[in-house]
């Protein structure tokens, strides 16, 4: 029933809870992709992917929880919707959190430390080599981020910054420590969207639509 | 290995917070409790300070830098991002206040200011600075001396967002007559400005300021919130509002809520539901030049 793709570009979802969801829309433009605000469950209809943006990850749990939208982001997520978590991001996607913290939605098997680097005063910028972006380093920039402890054994660690994975991809999920929305270079948004071409997901395009059939 | 080529303090880095605050809700807080109280609310930050504004107002004196202790006490209990005071031109505060770690200092009006003629170089720090502005020509020259984050100074300590509004109106028409100027006209608007004639341009080309913008100073209602983000602003600091009024816990979740759903009047007509007494507020037509705290500052 459904096209296996339609046409036009992609429709990823940002949640705009709280942080900078305007930049990743903005990242997602310069990929070709047509970025969407996601502030109730409804704005998640149709979405092909969603982006969990950097922001306060204890604002975005009480924001997200009480409105039911991040029960709702945790199911698209168990249906196989591509998803990138950058910096709060991370630590809602990891399923292990550092300290005892509850995890939130889950799905990648990381274990993540919270502000991992220490206060304001520790946060920094700095050059990244990361092979599936090609040869030229990466600017990447952390404020007050995590770091991911440990991995288990079918993630990909895309990135490390002094001996910690702080750029991982497992299935249809990618996940940053750093902001790559906060600087003008798109590698890190092209990647996600390689991601969900490779795991699109095209029934969820028409779960909604009335009088759609999947027969 | 990656190497460790890390550079802390790069202006990116002081922005990039503010950045992560957009959307939030900072708010006042003088004790553990009400850091807790904030926090569970949804603040994104907060603000700790011996003596909200209100009660600055009442009691009168020297309003300087909190007690490191008491700033200490808060940052134990909270994972949110955790900002101080400094006096206007104090650098010494500002040194103290980065050698606690605090995320953000805020060189801020309600103090006492230490120096009539100089805000503090805030460049060298690295510490991020947030600074007041009542127009486009304070928060540039704000921004040129090193402030990674601006909020309208409103009237603080009165519950009144009358001076809010007219900030913000003033920052954003500021914005849209810039933007209006041939680029010849740009040198004679920033010796009107009396802001940085680089910083000036860029604004009359990007049509935004180059950093996040909040709100301060008198908002203490829902509806003031989503007010100011309409009109606007990237966010919002509440000061007195919260711990002020009746039930703060409610009081601080409802204002957190409706700036997340600025834009939709059913969600703030039911979160502003119920809600016990606001502050008390003040007319600021009746104070005295004396009494304004946002004239301070330059």
């Amino acid at each position: 029933m459904s096209p296996a793709r339609l046409p036009g570009p992609p429709v990823v979802g940002v949640l705009a809870i709280q942080g900078a969801f305007r930049e990743h829309i903005a990242s997602l433009a310069r990929v070709g992709a047509e970025g969407r605000e996601v502030r109730t469950s409804k704005d998640l209809d149709g979405i092909d992917g969603l982006i969990l943006p950097g922001g306060e990850s204890t604002t975005l749990r009480l924001a997200g929880g009480e409105s039911g939208l991040l029960e709702a982001v945790a199911e698209l997520r168990a249906a196989g919707v591509p998803m990138l978590g950058t910096c709060a991001g991370m630590i809602l996607l990891a399923d292990r959190l550092s300290g005892g913290s509850a995890p939130m939605i889950r799905g990648l098997d990381i274990e993540v430390r919270r502000n991992a680097y220490g206060r304001q005063r520790a946060s920094f910028e700095c050059e990244l080599s990361i092979e599936a972006l090609g040869a030229e380093p990466l600017r990447a920039i952390f404020i007050r981020a995590p770091w991911v402890e440990s991995v288990g054994p079918d993630v990909e660690v895309l990135a490390e910054y002094a001996g910690r994975a702080v750029a991982v991809r497992q299935g249809p999920l990618v996940a940053t420590a750093f902001h790559p929305e906060l600087t003008d270079d798109p590698r890190v948004h092209a990647l996600f969207l390689d991601t969900l071409r490779d795991n699109a997901m095209p029934q969820l395009r028409s779960k909604g639509e009335p009088g759609v059939r999947t027969q | 290995m990656a190497d460790e080529n890390g550079r802390t303090g790069t202006f990116s880095v002081k922005s990039g917070l503010a950045q992560m605050l957009k959307g939030g809700v900072i708010m006042d807080v003088t004790t553990p409790d009400q850091a807790r109280i904030a926090e569970e609310a949804g603040a994104c930050a907060v603000m700790a300070l011996e003596r909200i504004p209100a009660d600055i107002r009442v009691s009168g004196g020297v309003a300087r830098m909190s007690d490191p202790e008491m700033i200490t006490r808060i940052q134990e209990v909270v994972t949110v991002p955790v900002m101080a005071k400094c006096r206007i031109g104090h650098f010494v505060e500002a040194q103290v206040l980065q050698s606690l770690d605090i995320d953000y200092v805020d060189e801020s009006e309600v103090l006492t200011p230490a120096d009539e003629a100089n805000h503090i170089d805030k460049r060298g720090f690295t510490v991020p600075f947030v600074c007041g502005a009542t127009d486009l020509g304070e928060a540039l020259r704000r921004i040129g001396e090193g402030a990674a984050m601006i909020r309208t100074k409103g009237e603080a300590g009165t519950g009144n967002v009358v001076e809010a509004v007219r900030h913000m109106r003033t920052i954003r028409g500021d914005i849209g007559r810039l933007a209006s100027l041939s680029p010849e006209e740009v040198y004679a608007a920033a010796k009107e400005f009396r802001a940085p004639l680089e910083l000036v341009e860029q604004v009359a080309r990007d049509e935004a300021l180059p950093v996040v913008n909040f709100s301060a100073g008198g908002i203490a209602t829902p509806a003031d919130a989503a007010l100011m983000m309409q009109l606007g602003a990237d966010g919002v600091f509440v000061g007195s509002g919260i711990f002020k009024s009746e039930d703060p816990p409610s009081r601080a979740r409802a204002i957190v809520e409706a700036t997340t759903h600025f834009e939709d009047p059913e969600v703030i007509a039911r979160v502003s539901r119920g809600l016990k007494d606001a502050m008390p507020g003040l007319e600021i037509g009746p104070l005295a030049e004396s009494e304004l705290l946002q004239t301070r500052g330059w």
